[in-house]
């Protein structure tokens, strides 16, 4: 027997591939594959929230002392955050292989 | 029982659109499409038609509209030839893998260039693997119940469906056409309710990514879900046939019984074919033709049934596929046989191309190659027919 390697059987699938629970990103972790992740200075931070905003996965949430941290989850490692930083607290660093 | 009436396919075949109550028209006009697009848009324009008729910007655009609203549920048409096929070309793929119900009807013409508007298959022969039912009409009556044909057929299997119609030679012509009474194409089409389709109260993804991992898994789906929709087909057609009086089935066939040498040819230049194959009855030699109604999915058992005991067969082919080892159906058919016991010689003959002349002599003379195969093998495998050397 070939081996399986698929992740649902092509039974399963809604037609068309179709996702119908919306929402179900969340259940899947896509930051797997990033060659640098952001590192976060708090000296320099001053809770302004830019790298929250402009990050496109969204991957920043706000912790409880207000400072905004990057889920690593589902960080790409686009680097946005970095550069947008008005105080350079945020530096690309890169991924241990 | 409807009327009949004289009528331009095109027209016949926009009306035949229109009883289907779509919802929504997304076209651009080419030759020799254009009638059947025009009429629709008077039609809506003048009230006759509750639709939205959307004039895009191309062909690209056209099977855009049609899959985005096919999405949320409404039924839809487009319809194209030639070079608008080949711009709708990524959308088509698209469209299948959806599994969305859109109807179009092609208007059979050649591919640039050399730029022409003629008739033969070479648009729609690209458009093989492409996941779409594909069905092709000989003559106006066949093209207008096709279509009635497959908005049950896409409905039912959530499947595009491509009805093929020869341009001008078909499209142009001015045939007597029984049109159906509204109420008949009512009762043989209810409404399209789809269980999965784009609405913000139940909100769904279409054209997720599909990883390595979940790929394979989706073609597998779609091949399965093609696969299945034979019998679909079939029964729409019987359904068809208690309801309108006319029968169609996957392969039609014409003296087929008791032929040593058969030819299989697709549209409407098996009219022509019949004749001949009369012609040579008439000369004692015993042949017959095969015609192709549906092509997608490809009809496997019926095709191996007709052919009875056929010594050699001819394949004609209305679309070159350069240099490959036979025209688009010739290279289908020997694949085919290859699957069951029976192996007649095949002849693979490319002829009609670019609207091109073939005449009832024509065939005789295919027919007459196709007997001397039997004990003489061909140097080729395919031909390409009639052309001046």
């Amino acid at each position: 027997m070939p081996k399986d390697t698929g992740l649902v059987s092509w039974k399963d699938l809604a037609p068309g591939m179709y996702i119908t629970e919306p929402g179900n990103s969340v259940k899947f972790k896509t930051g797997d594959w990033r060659s640098h992740r952001p590192q976060l200075d708090k000296e320099k931070c001053i809770k302004c929230g830019q790298c929250y905003l402009l990050c496109p996965e969204p991957a920043y949430e706000e912790n409880e002392e207000g400072y905004y941290i990057c889920n690593l989850m589902y960080c790409k490692g686009c680097g946005i955050c970095a550069a947008i930083c008005p105080k350079g607290a945020i530096t690309m660093v890169l991924e241990e292989a | 029982m409807g009327k009949r009436v004289a009528k331009e396919v095109s027209i016949a075949v926009a009306d035949a659109v229109a009883q289907c109550r779509v919802d929504v028209i997304s076209a651009y006009p080419i030759t020799p499409q254009t009638h059947i697009v025009e009429h629709l848009a008077e039609l809506v324009n003048n009230g006759e038609l509750d639709a939205e008729y959307i004039p895009v910007e191309s062909e690209h655009a056209a099977l855009s509209a049609c899959i985005g609203a096919a999405a949320t549920g409404a039924r839809t048409f487009t319809s194209t030839s030639a070079q608008g096929l080949l711009f709708m070309y990524e959308n088509l793929f698209i469209a299948s893998a959806f599994r969305l119900p859109i109807v179009m009807v092609i208007a059979n013409r050649s591919i640039s260039a050399p730029i022409s508007i003629w008739n033969d298959h070479s648009d729609v022969m690209t458009i093989r693997d492409s996941g779409w039912i594909q069905t092709f009409a000989e003559n106006g009556q066949e093209a207008v119940d096709l279509v009635y044909h497959a908005y049950k057929v896409a409905e039912k299997c959530l499947l595009p469906v491509a009805v093929n119609l020869d341009g001008f030679i078909v499209t142009h012509v001015v045939e007597p056409i029984e049109m159906p009474d509204q109420e008949l194409v009512d009762k043989y089409l209810p409404p399209l309710k789809m269980k999965y389709k784009l609405d913000p109260k139940k909100p769904i993804t279409m054209g997720a990514i599909g990883v390595p991992e979940i790929y394979t898994e989706a073609k597998k789906a779609l091949d399965e879900a093609l696969k299945a929709s034979y019998k679909v087909i079939v029964q729409a057609w019987r359904e068809f046939e208690r309801l309108f009086g006319r029968k169609y089935q996957p392969v039609e066939t014409y003296k087929m019984e008791d032929a040593e040498v058969g030819m299989i040819i697709m549209g409407s230049l098996a009219e022509t074919a019949m004749n001949a194959v009369d012609e040579m009855r008439k000369k004692g030699k015993k042949v017959g033709l095969i015609r192709f109604r549906l092509w997608r999915p490809f009809p496997m058992q019926d095709f191996l049934k007709a052919l009875g005991k056929v010594k050699a067969l001819c394949v004609v082919d209305r679309a070159v596929s350069h240099c490959s080892t036979g025209g688009p159906v010739g290279i289908e058919v020997r694949s085919a046989l290859y699957q069951s016991n029976k192996r007649p010689k095949v002849l693979n003959l490319i002829a009609g191309l670019s609207g091109r002349d073939v005449t009832v002599e024509d065939f005789m003379e295919m027919f007459e190659m196709t007997y001397e195969s039997i004990s003489k093998k061909p140097k080729f495998s395919y031909q390409i027919y009639g052309v001046k050397e």
